[in-house]
């Protein structure tokens, strides 16, 4: 076993078959079916938001009906947002890094990482088997009581919810007991890489607030299956109550997308930049500081609901406290480039384009924190186009970055560069094409979820839409361009970046048991001076 | 073999771990965090039942009238009880004495059945009366309280959850209680003993903060 | 001048405090940009200045500098502080409605919108405000959630059954402005349009006599064009003059048999009675003590009577839930409300 490197074995070919890989407790053979299952979900939502853009292109009928449009947008952000983003980089590059970042062979509870797998696998077919039933159209908030008297399938999405909530609470747990208790000698607090961090503060979050959004869940399938009566004003029970609930846990869930993507960024830039991460200690608090603040925001989405003029004033002032650690990661990132010597590979150009569009999803953020600009601009395309500036241009570019800068470590195969800028151009100008303009059709009052929309409007949405397919190219040119890498690509070595994390010490792909040799850690995550 | 476990002079542990304590130190960890998620997972209905006690207080009242607080108290002792049956039996393993272990186990499990015997009581009787969650409720006798229909919502949300939380606890206990038997559980290996014990503490804890809000405190 | 660049991003501004609303929106853009440019700059800059080429090395002790990461950290903190100031600031204009305000009632429901005026004459899907007067909407629904949004005016509140919520503005700019559902409620979300018709004040001084405006004609502006005489209002189904909302009360209260416990004349009863009490403090049976009772303590004292019990009463009173319509509870609301 000891010499598993020597003799070409790794955990890739250590084992095959397909039932191999489904009873494996390998962490990295489950991040990769994390990463599988994950684009796949991303590849459905994305044809639904194909869809939704293509309906959008005139007023009025485009392609469908009222009933179907609202079916669509509906999937899309729920695919989007529990099978897709919040699973995306926790679960996937969460389970396949994390560990070997730590220098531990596994995480601290491999079966029960296998089994939070299934069962978030579970609930996201559970979720997917309402399209064979009657669909959903309450869109991914599902706000009471409109989801209690939908005659749409609304109870299988909210118990695959429920059920998905599980898979992430047995993950995170895992990942908190494995930070604490796996960590290799030698490496201290002060010197985890950045992602571990993140995905630290991550998982605290998702252990905390998940639950809560489970539960809820779960009482609105109570109020549709035996009339409850908690959310439902027909029964005396309280509507306004669920949405305290549900973003107690989505604003959370917000950070649990956008942190990963932040720890991402971090490990990124110092290694493309092959210098010191600026401002170590700032970024990893700024990261429990934004953790910390996620909890007590979430009446920020409730500003026009009726709440109470004390509830909007104290949840306004809060929220504008994101907005410090947020700069400081983002000044910090950018510091790092100082005096870097700056390989433009694709990891570092998606840093720049994560960088660039959080930016401007962050700031817009500000717009909507504060209380006289909400009211007027909540509910409209304005908030459709900051969050997913925020989540697509946060969490989806920091994934890309992650994508690229791991996938050598993960196949043993390397992508070809040439492809994957005009691919990064694609989907990073398209992504500015299409959501740019919805800020400004927000701002002149188009509400979200429209079917049809007046006639002034139609110019911004025909080049969203535009926007839109420009994306959808970049995103299959990049299929195309990964699965030749994966077949047909050049043989990665060891450490093709120059990292001084420890997954880099390993092969590419790495042996069956993550290190031949225990590592001890001597330096920092980004010393790049005994490194390479 | 690829995951064989490692051995610490007569422990086994798995071969990521340094040592079984490790590994046992990390199980407990584990065990922790999942209690805490747990803590969040009941607070919504917690929330709940504060926000309309404190919108509907006349009507939380009169219906709490209607839970037989005898019933509750008898519940509590007998949930009291069995988390003392169970420390006995986690001490039973932890001095390697079998039959300890696995007479607690069984009185554990007796007495949880005993509490969810009480339970069923009470549930039938409320179902006899009409009284059944909001959407369901034809109870006549509160005509005057509209909301106390919803206390029974929540009465009935907070006990379902704490019941099948109950039940989940016995399963564990009965797959403890077969490795037990088994032998398989001594002062150097009891860390699913253990855990079970913890959790079923958690479990008794619910109550008895159900207990004085539900029945006592209307 | 910067307000004036943005202005093509912004629907008209049909109050004063659309105008405010745009000042602040205007601020928040170009700090917002400034702040952006910056970054962007500074990656662009070090992009091609510390780019990988033969001979360039990294500098690898720069690893933090704490004056400029206060510097960071304070400057944004300050910033963001005075956003939040100047945000709430702008909502306490946007959600304070002035005490002489028109009060009309708005109803959602699937799909579309009803708005009632005090002399019992309602419209769907328009509705009719007076220029440089305050308008104050009283919001409900009788299904799901909705959300009455003004773009022209900037604001927006949702319509939550079973209680009230309020929206006000004071339109400067006469004509029409569209009202959107801002809140996803099914098949018709985007289909549930209404209009705001700000008319001049001649126009409605003659509406408030119960003459009809003909919408199609407000764009000509003379008041005689626009508004029916009396004789073509009474032949377009104004034959029967609607039932004012008090009077429609005021039937209710009866019919529904309130009056046999709470008196409208302050006489002591079984109940309270219901003279003067909106608006007015109360102590409760449980020692709370509300300030002033609103339209949604009322509407609670109906649905839920017992819940909040009247210091010195009993707990009689049978609930009124699911037996009173939406637009009769309005109606019985308003009349109490003239019981001064």
């Amino acid at each position: 076993m000891a010499h598993t490197s020597h003799d070409g074995e790794n955990y890739l070919n250590h084992e095959k078959g397909l039932w191999s890989w489904l009873s494996t407790i390998d962490h990295k053979r489950i991040g990769v079916m994390y990463l599988f299952t994950v684009l796949v979900f991303f590849f459905i939502g994305g044809v639904a938001a194909m869809l939704v853009r293509a309906e959008l292109f005139r007023p009025g009928l485009t392609l469908m009906t009222a009933d179907t449009y609202n079916k669509m947008f509906t999937y899309h952000g729920t695919i989007m947002v529990f099978m897709v983003v919040i699973p995306l980089i926790p679960s996937a590059f969460g389970n396949f890094v994390l560990p070997m970042m730590l220098g531990a062979k596994d995480v601290a509870f491999p079966k029960l990482n296998l089994a939070s797998y299934y069962v978030w696998l579970a609930g996201a077919l559970v979720a997917t088997a309402s399209l064979v039933v009657n669909q959903l159209d309450t869109g991914w908030t599902f706000y009471t009581p409109y989801s209690i008297r939908t005659s749409t399938s609304a109870s299988w999405v909210l118990l695959g919810a429920f059920i998905m909530g599980f898979g992430g609470i047995f993950t995170s747990l895992n990942f908190i007991a494995t930070i604490h208790k796996l960590r290799a000698p030698g490496l201290t607090w002060g010197r985890l890489p950045l992602f571990v961090w993140a995905s630290y503060a991550t998982a605290i979050v998702q252990l905390l607030a998940t639950p809560v959004l489970a539960l809820t869940l779960f009482l609105v399938v109570l109020e549709r299956s035996t009339g409850i009566g908690i959310f439902d004003p027909k029964l005396g029970g309280d509507p306004v109550l669920f949405q305290h609930f549900f973003w107690f846990y989505s604003h959370p869930a917000v950070y649990i997308m956008a942190l990963p993507a932040m720890g991402i960024i971090s490990e990124v830039i110092p290694v493309h930049a092959r210098k010191q991460v600026f401002g170590y200690w700032a970024i990893a608090l700024a990261t429990f500081g934004i953790a910390l603040v996620a909890f007590v925001v979430w009446g920020h989405h409730m500003f026009v609901s009726g709440q109470s003029e004390l509830a909007n004033f104290l949840f306004s002032l809060i929220t504008m406290f994101v907005a410090v650690p947020t700069g400081v990661k983002v000044f910090s990132w950018v510091a790092t480039l100082y005096k870097g010597d700056l390989h433009f590979r694709m990891p570092l150009l998606y840093a720049f384009a994560f960088i660039f569009v959080f930016t401007i999803g962050g700031l817009t953020g500000v717009f909507l924190a504060a209380l006289g600009s909400n009211v007027h601009l909540t509910d409209t395309y304005f908030v459709v186009a900051h969050f997913h500036y925020v989540m697509v241009g946060g969490t989806i570019m920091g994934m890309l970055a992650g994508l690229h800068h791991w996938f050598p470590k993960m196949s043993g195969r390397m992508y070809s560069e040439g492809w994957a800028r005009v691919s990064w151009f694609l989907v990073f100008m398209g992504f500015n094409i299409t959501f740019f303009p919805q800020f400004i059709v927000g701002s002149q009052g188009m509400p979200r979820r429209y079917y049809d929309y007046v006639p002034e409007f139609t110019t911004l949405n025909q080049i969203s839409s535009v926007g839109a397919w420009i994306i959808g190219v970049g995103f299959v040119l990049m299929a195309l361009y990964l699965l030749h890498a994966l077949f047909r690509g050049a043989k990665a070595p060891p450490n093709p970046w120059g990292a001084a994390t420890l997954e880099w010490a390993q092969d590419s792909p790495p042996p069956f048991h993550n290190f031949d040799k225990d590592p001890v850690v001597t330096h920092g995550p980004y010393d790049y001076r005994t490194s390479h | 073999m690829a995951h064989a476990p490692a051995m610490d002079g007569n422990r086994q542990y798995a071969h990521h771990f340094l040592s079984a304590d490790h590994e046992f130190e990390t199980s407990k960890q584990g065990i922790w965090l999942f209690l805490l998620q747990e803590v969040l997972f009941f607070s919504p209905l917690f929330v709940a039942y504060y926000v309309f006690r404190g919108l509907h207080p006349a009507d939380w009242h009169a219906a709490a009238q209607l839970l037989d607080w005898r019933m509750g108290a008898l519940n509590t002792v007998i949930l009291i009880c069995s988390s003392l049956t169970m420390a006995l039996a986690v001490h039973g393993a932890q001095t390697s004495n079998k039959k300890k272990l696995v007479v607690n186990l069984i009185l554990t499990l007796g007495l949880a059945c005993g509490f969810l015997v009480v339970k069923y009581f009470e549930y039938t009787h409320k179902f006899h009366m009409g009284i059944y969650p909001a959407g369901a409720f034809t109870y006549e006798g509160l005509g005057q309280y509209p909301a106390a229909k919803l206390y029974f919502s929540i009465y009935y949300a907070m006990t379902g959850l704490h019941g099948i939380h109950v039940l989940g606890g016995m399963a564990v206990m009965l797959w403890v209680l077969k490795r037990a038997m088994r032998g398989e559980f001594n002062a150097h290996y009891y860390t699913p003993v253990e855990m079970t014990g913890l959790y079923w503490h958690f479990v008794d804890l619910v109550w008895i903060y159900l207990f004085p809000i539900l029945y006592l405190l209307g | 001048m910067l307000v004036d660049i943005l202005r093509s991003t912004l629907p008209m501004a049909g109050s004063d405090v659309a105008r405010d609303w745009d000042a602040f929106y205007a601020f928040l853009t170009w700090t917002s940009t400034i702040f952006f440019v910056g970054v962007v700059a500074a990656m662009v800059i070090f992009t091609i200045k510390y780019r990988h080429r033969a001979g360039h090395k990294a500098d690898t002790e720069v690893h933090g500098n704490v004056p400029l990461e206060i510097v960071w950290t304070v400057i944004p903190t300050i910033l963001v502080m005075v956003v939040f100031v100047w945000g709430y600031a702008l909502y306490r204009d946007m959600v304070t409605a002035p005490g002489d305000s028109v009060e009309i009632k708005a109803i959602g429901k699937q799909w579309l919108w009803q708005f009632q005026y005090d002399d019992g004459r309602s419209y769907t899907n328009k509705v009719f405000v007076p220029v440089n007067r305050p308008v104050k909407f009283i919001i409900t629904s009788e299904d799901v959630l909705h959300s009455f949004f003004v773009p022209n005016m900037r604001v927006k509140k949702d319509a939550v059954p079973g209680r009230y919520t309020t929206v006000w503005f004071e339109a400067t700019a006469e004509g029409a402005h569209i009202v959107y559902c801002a809140e996803y409620c099914g098949t018709q979300h985007s289909g549930m349009l209404a209009t705001v018709y700000a008319v001049s004040p001649e126009i409605w001084r003659r509406f408030i006599q119960g003459r009809e405006i003909d919408e199609n004609k407000l764009a000509s502006g003379a008041a005689d064009e626009v508004t029916m005489s009396a004789a073509a209002t009474e032949s377009k189904g104004g034959a029967e003059r609607p039932i004012s909302l008090i009077d429609q009360g005021r039937g209710l209260v009866a019919s529904k048999g309130c009056v046999a416990c709470h008196s409208v004349d302050g006489k002591q009863g079984i109940g309270p009675s219901l003279k003067g009490i909106h608006g007015a403090g109360v102590d409760f049976a449980n020692g709370d003590h509300l300030e002033a009772r609103d339209l949604n303590y009322l509407r609670e004292a109906i649905e839920f009577p017992n819940a909040r019990l009247v210091k010195g009463y009993g707990p009689m009173m049978p609930t009124f839930r699911g037996m009173v319509s939406e637009t009769e509870l309005t109606a019985m609301l308003e009349y109490i409300k003239s019981l001064k």
